[in-house]
């Protein structure tokens, strides 16, 4: 019989940092948008527990924007998987006037999430919500805490971040405070796209190439959508393509692509010069989009 | 896959985001967009060379003030290794971020300014790496191109580090010295022409060749039990599993083991990872144990083989650096939490400080300031289940939390 030395160190530590959110918190939540690394999150899980279901429930932040195939997946795996799945939608917080929809050539839902993922945290009473965030993604969830302690409005206090040293997680918080817990902060986008490869992890169809009506615009590849604002001079045309990132269908935007399969995506990714946010159009609107958004409570 | 986890520290000069810059860089780690972003900043700020440390000071006030003030953790690899750089600022008043950044890493850089030789902060940064007993450091000096690549200036700042060495406490670490310029990229990924006296590795050769069998610290094994796992489905009706992750040393199905603090023995029945079983639990694997035995076993409990018992006391003294802004004073009570275990910790007596210029130490202390390090003792409400942090670098540590505002207050070293 083999020993446990083959094992990615950090798997090893992902699977820890979900047993510590289930020893710590009474009422956690794995926050799953349809993407490459929630599905991540939701296998680390399975294998934190077993022979034990997924010991909280997951929770969809639904913009309404989104890539039908996400959708479908999504309802697919958690039927087969057997896991609770609470939705919430950036539709009503906009009908109930918590939020206004943003116009314009290059409006999206994506930082509309923010105040329904807050409303539904308070709802439910969370106290911990598991993310898929890397801190290579992005400079500033680069300084992100791998359990990241948030207050009542949600905010993040970057200045004010507590140490934590080896493996020790501290998750004590007041009532009203919750915790955003990242497992995967050490994970690069390679390492993610590595491991769904070893693992043999069904994924999206969108994450492989296929042909879609796209348009072009500031250099990059954007979806013909309803969802997506586009001027009459934009023309559409239709490549193959593929997603690296999946987000909101405004504010994710495609990349030419032959690649089929999870290995030639592999491939790709590790000869790719361009890093994985490059794609996503939120974070292109200032030098500090990224820091902004985490200070008021997004993930 | 194997990953190396190391703590770079250096002064506001030293260069120290451009030398990781210049590792991703010359690694081609930096992507198209990032390198734009680079250049696009450098030019606006009026540089005529590429600020590489833009790649890495994340937050506003950072790229402000050009300074790093919190831990950064910066990601490249080679088809070798993958790395995880923490990134720490120098100053005396982030020591805290030293000792956090250097508590998860395997190797450290310390850079010095070849200008400057072996100043203060050098001190510092050298006293916290082996206080944290981190197995490998490379000491950079740093700008050698602005000392013409002198090798008698290299020499000098060698033989001053040297002189260093002898007063440190963990004589088993290993110290390589590299002559670089950060800017120019001398010796950090490729051989430079520069220092033909200089016979060694680059600074990404020497990090490529370090093994992880000998990087990480052994002990004895130690099996911290984070959660129980019981299914009670038809198929796993009697399943009573121990998940955690194993530390110091590995552990084996049919190992006779003692559950602490109950001190009742039972034998590993099974091993599990995920749904395959193991004969072999390695060190710093996330496993579920099962045991022979219907033994009570809970979340904070410790299983570990039954020659190799840790101490079992109620109190201890130990090295801690105090990290709040509130001071920490003789007779305060915190929450310990050592590994996943929490207990009560009133200190008992603070024996001494260490000087911030590690000119010696101060007998004469019953309080401490952030970013202080002390000999302190404790008394606790509960026994826990502990090794000397020398012998085993995970179950000699601890952290200590504020009872009213939860925050990680400290961190400590047991003796």
């Amino acid at each position: 019989m083999k020993d446990t030395s083959y094992i990615n160190p950090l798997e090893n530590e992902a699977i820890y940092i979900m047993r510590e959110v289930a020893a710590q918190f009474e009422n956690p939540v794995l926050l799953f948008s349809g993407g490459k690394d929630s599905i991540t999150l939701v296998r680390l899980a399975q294998k934190a527990f077993y022979p034990a279901k997924i010991p909280f429930p997951l929770m969809h932040i639904d913009t309404g924007h989104n890539f039908p195939e996400t959708i479908e997946f999504r309802d697919r795996l958690v039927n087969e998987l057997g896991l609770e799945l609470i939705v919430r939608n950036v539709q009503e917080s906009i009908d109930q006037g918590k939020v206004k929809e943003e116009t314009g050539r290059y409006s999206s839902r994506n930082s509309l999430q923010t105040t329904t993922l807050l409303d539904a945290i308070e709802e439910f009473r969370f106290d911990a919500c598991i993310g898929g965030a890397r801190r290579d993604e992005e400079k500033a969830r680069a300084k992100e805490r791998i359990f990241s302690v948030r207050d009542d409005f949600g905010q993040w206090d970057e200045k004010n971040q507590r140490p934590e040293l080896f493996d020790m997680l501290n998750g004590q918080i007041e009532m009203g405070q919750n915790v955003r817990v990242f497992p995967i902060s050490n994970w690069t986008e390679l390492d993610v796209w590595s491991y769904i490869e070893k693992e043999q992890i069904e994924i999206p169809s969108i994450y492989f190439a296929h042909k879609r009506k796209i348009f072009l615009r500031d250099g990059l590849i954007w979806s013909h959508s309803d969802f997506v604002y586009q001027e009459d001079h934009e023309e559409v045309l239709e490549e193959v393509v593929r997603f690296r990132t999946v987000g909101d269908m405004s504010c994710t935007a495609a990349v030419l692509s032959k690649a089929e399969d999870i290995a030639s995506v592999v491939q790709e990714i590790r000869e790719s010069t361009i890093s994985e946010r490059g794609a996503r159009i939120d974070d292109k609107r200032s030098e500090a989009a990224m820091e902004k958004r985490k200070q008021q409570g997004y993930f | 896959m194997e990953v190396l986890k190391i703590a770079t520290a250096g002064s506001v000069d030293d260069g120290k985001s451009t030398l990781i810059g210049r590792l991703l860089y010359d690694t081609k780690s930096l992507t198209t967009d990032k390198l734009e972003a680079i250049e696009k900043t450098s030019k606006q700020k009026g540089y005529d060379y590429l600020d590489f440390s833009l790649a890495t000071d994340g937050l506003v006030a950072e790229r402000e003030q050009g300074i790093t003030i919190d831990v950064a953790h910066i990601y490249f690899s080679t088809p070798k290794k993958s790395y995880i750089i923490a990134d720490t600022p120098g100053h005396v008043e982030y020591t805290r971020n030293m000792v956090t950044g250097a508590s998860t890493s395997q190797a450290a850089i310390i850079l010095i300014d070849a200008r400057k030789g072996v100043i203060e902060q050098t001190n510092r940064h050298f006293f916290i790496n082996n206080l944290l007993r981190i197995k490998d450091v490379i000491v950079a000096i740093n700008k050698m191109d602005l000392v013409d690549f002198s090798e008698s200036v290299y020499s000098a700042i060698k033989a001053d580090f040297e002189a260093l060495m002898g007063k440190r406490d963990y004589k088993g670490q290993n110290i390589t010295f590299i002559p670089v310029s950060a800017l120019k990229g001398d010796n950090v990924v490729n051989t430079s022409t520069n220092t033909p006296w200089y016979e060694g590795q680059t600074l990404l050769e020497h990090l490529e060749e370090l093994d992880r069998k000998d990087i990480y610290n052994v002990g004895t094994p130690r099996f911290p039990v984070q959660y129980v796992i019981r299914p009670k489905t038809t198929e796993f009706h009697d399943f009573r599993g121990f998940a955690g992750k194993v530390y110091g040393g590995e552990l084996n199905v049919g190992d006779e083991v003692v559950a602490l603090p109950s001190q009742t023995k039972s034998k590993i029945k099974d091993i599990y990872f995920y749904n395959e079983k193991c004969q072999t639990a390695s060190r710093r694997s996330s496993v579920t144990i099962t045991l022979e035995d219907e033994i009570n076993v809970s979340r904070g409990d410790m299983l570990v083989k039954v020659a190799d018992l840790p101490t079992i006391d109620k109190q201890f003294t130990a090295t801690i650096s105090w990290m709040d802004t509130k001071n920490l004073n003789s007779g305060g009570k915190y929450v310990l939490q050592h590994g996943i275990n929490k207990v009560l910790a009133k200190i008992d007596s603070i024996h001494y400080k260490i000087n911030p210029d590690y000119s010696g130490i101060d007998e004469n202390v019953d309080s401490l300031n952030i970013n202080d390090i002390a000999k302190v003792s404790f008394k606790l409400n509960k026994p826990i289940f502990f090794d000397a942090f020398k012998d085993h670098r995970t179950n000699g540590s601890f952290i200590l939390i504020d009872t009213q505002t939860n925050n990680t207050v400290g961190a400590g070293f047991i003796d």
